[in-house]
């Protein structure tokens, strides 16, 4: 049996995927990164493997992904995290053409041939109001947690007009917003509106083309799906249930099956 | 006797000063300035009235300035914290020719002439780097009360470059250096190094010309005078009033318009 493990290290948070040969997802795992990325990769991956019912020795390969691929010390190989979701974005919409990533502390736009690889990429990692953190930012603000989010910005009717310039400026406008009124999920919706302009100005450098795929923890807010759908004027790809937060991890896991498949041919090749 | 007074209402803090007919300090408050605006703008007014020993009655014009000068509601008008900080800058050291604002959450270079009339100037609108805000987001990372930040990084030997441009990241950043075993001190002393070099960033924008005047509440934090001085090479200007001098300005032009209202109108048919 071979099974592969796919470890995303993302600015926030850290998940694992093992996956069979036959690219089947056995299971999953996620921990907050925190500072100590070798424990936390550690742990997600401790996590992955007792849901999937396998020990450590039954993973014939481990991909590395995310932000912190080099500094936790773990793993066969690593890979970009743009490549990694652009392998587990493919396997579930072939057709993905753009994938739209964003996470605690980064915001990717990248484009694919037909191939499924990269083809151009732009990333937003130098200010935070483009990126999770600025929604974040934003429920703190307001006395929410992270978890928050999701249903609070369910609730919106509309958004108020937040102009998301800087994740620390925000403040004053939501204060203001508040003391004007404004419901917090209304001020919610507001700053996903805003992280999402920003996002389209990313995706227009990479020159988009449909379909869409949009991967990354931030998009598990049904609210941001549907704001960005408003935005492009058409439908995009989100995998299924929570599934959208471990797209690389997924990936990574599918690209170590590839790996082990030419390893397997190699080594047979080299037995004839 | 006539009494003009001048309220800054900053993102963070609001400021109040009222001066006499010398242009003399008389009263001053300092206070945050919290979700309530207006209240913040009332309440530091009154203070600096109780603080100067003054009545209400006899302050006879009231200028509004920084971030939040329209909710200055009591003033008979508003005028920009730029101007207002050029102005008070050239009052307390009058060979002034730039001044390097760092407020809460802005951070603004000012070039004037030595009428005080500005030149150029250039700020942070758009982003939380290189203010106070910075600092803030240090102290909240290494759990530090903000009056600890420069007396701590004053003993830091090897400033640690700090890579993050991002307020909000920097936080993440301070804490990972932590975790990687490097000293408070060095880290807070490459906190202030990275500000110091944002908003000489500003400065260059503008031209700088000597004398440079600190002004804003960052200017009782040494260290950041001590890494500006360094890297300008030059020292800059500081006094115990810099935290007040965007309200000291905003006095000084309400007793200009004192001033301009008693003065007899010129006679028709003149000149």
């Amino acid at each position: 049996m071979s099974h592969t493990a796919g470890l995303d290290i993302g600015s926030t948070y850290t998940k694992a995927v093992i996956v069979g040969e036959d690219g089947a997802i056995l299971g999953r795992g996620m921990e907050p990164t925190g500072f100590k990325l070798a424990q936390a990769a550690e742990r997600a991956l401790a996590q992955a493997l007792d849901a999937a019912g396998r020990g450590r020795d039954d993973v014939a390969y481990l991909v590395t992904t995310g932000f912190g691929r080099h500094q936790a010390g773990i793993g066969d190989v690593s890979v970009t995290d743009l490549t990694a979701a652009a392998r587990g974005a493919s396997h579930y919409f072939p057709n993905t053409r753009t994938i739209l990533d964003v996470g605690g502390q980064t915001m990717k736009a990248s484009r694919l041939g037909a191939d499924a690889k990269v083809q151009s990429f732009r990333l937003n990692d130098k200010c935070a109001a483009g990126t999770g953190a600025f929604l974040e930012k934003t429920a703190r603000y307001m006395g929410y947690s992270t978890e928050e989010i999701g249903p609070l910005v369910a609730t919106s009717k509309a958004p108020v007009s937040i102009s998301g310039v800087c994740a620390v400026f925000a403040e004053s406008e939501v204060i203001n917003q508040l003391s004007e009124g404004a419901a917090p999920a209304d001020i919610m919706h507001g700053a996903i509106v805003s992280l999402v302009d920003r996002s389209m100005q990313l995706m227009k450098r990479v020159r988009m083309e449909p379909e869409f795929t949009l991967v990354g923890g931030i998009l598990r807010f049904e609210r941001m799906v549907r704001v960005v759908e408003g935005a492009l004027g058409g439908r995009v790809n989100v995998l299924p249930g929570d599934l959208v937060q471990y797209t690389a991890a997924f990936g990574a896991a599918l690209l170590g099956q590839r790996r082990l498949r030419r390893l397997a041919a190699d080594t047979a090749a080299r037995a004839d | 006797m006539a009494y003009a007074a001048g309220v800054d209402v900053g993102s963070t803090q609001t400021k109040a000063v009222v001066v006499d007919a010398a242009r003399t300090i008389v009263g001053r408050a300092l206070i945050d300035t919290g979700a309530n605006v207006m209240r913040a703008a009332e309440t530091a007014f009154r203070q600096a009235l109780t603080d100067g020993g003054v009545p209400e009655e006899e302050v006879e014009f009231v200028v509004g300035t920084g971030y939040g000068r329209y909710k200055v509601t009591f003033g008979n008008t508003q005028i920009t914290e730029i101007s207002c900080h050029a102005r008070g800058a050239v009052q307390l050291f009058p060979r002034t020719r730039t001044v390097l604002d760092m407020g809460g959450q802005d951070t603004k270079a000012i070039r004037v002439q030595p009428t005080g009339e500005i030149v150029d100037f250039c700020m942070n609108d758009k982003c939380a780097a290189g203010t106070g805000r910075f600092l803030g987001a240090a102290a909240v990372a290494l759990d530090l009360p903000l009056s600890e930040l420069g007396p701590t990084a004053l003993r830091g030997e090897r400033a640690v470059k700090i890579s993050t441009t991002c307020t909000v990241f920097a936080e993440s950043e301070v804490l990972s250096w932590l975790g990687k075993g490097k000293k408070i001190e060095d880290i807070l002393l490459g906190v202030h190094e990275s500000i110091a070099a944002r908003s000489i960033g500003l400065l260059r924008r503008v031209g700088i010309e000597a004398e440079v005047t600190f002004t804003g509440g960052v200017t009782r934090n040494q260290a950041m005078v001590d890494t500006l001085n360094k890297r300008l090479g030059l020292t800059v200007n500081v006094s115990e009033e810099s935290h007040y001098i965007g309200a000291l300005g905003a006095a000084l032009f309400a007793l200009d318009r004192i001033v301009s209202a008693r003065a007899p109108a010129p006679a028709k048919g003149a000149a």
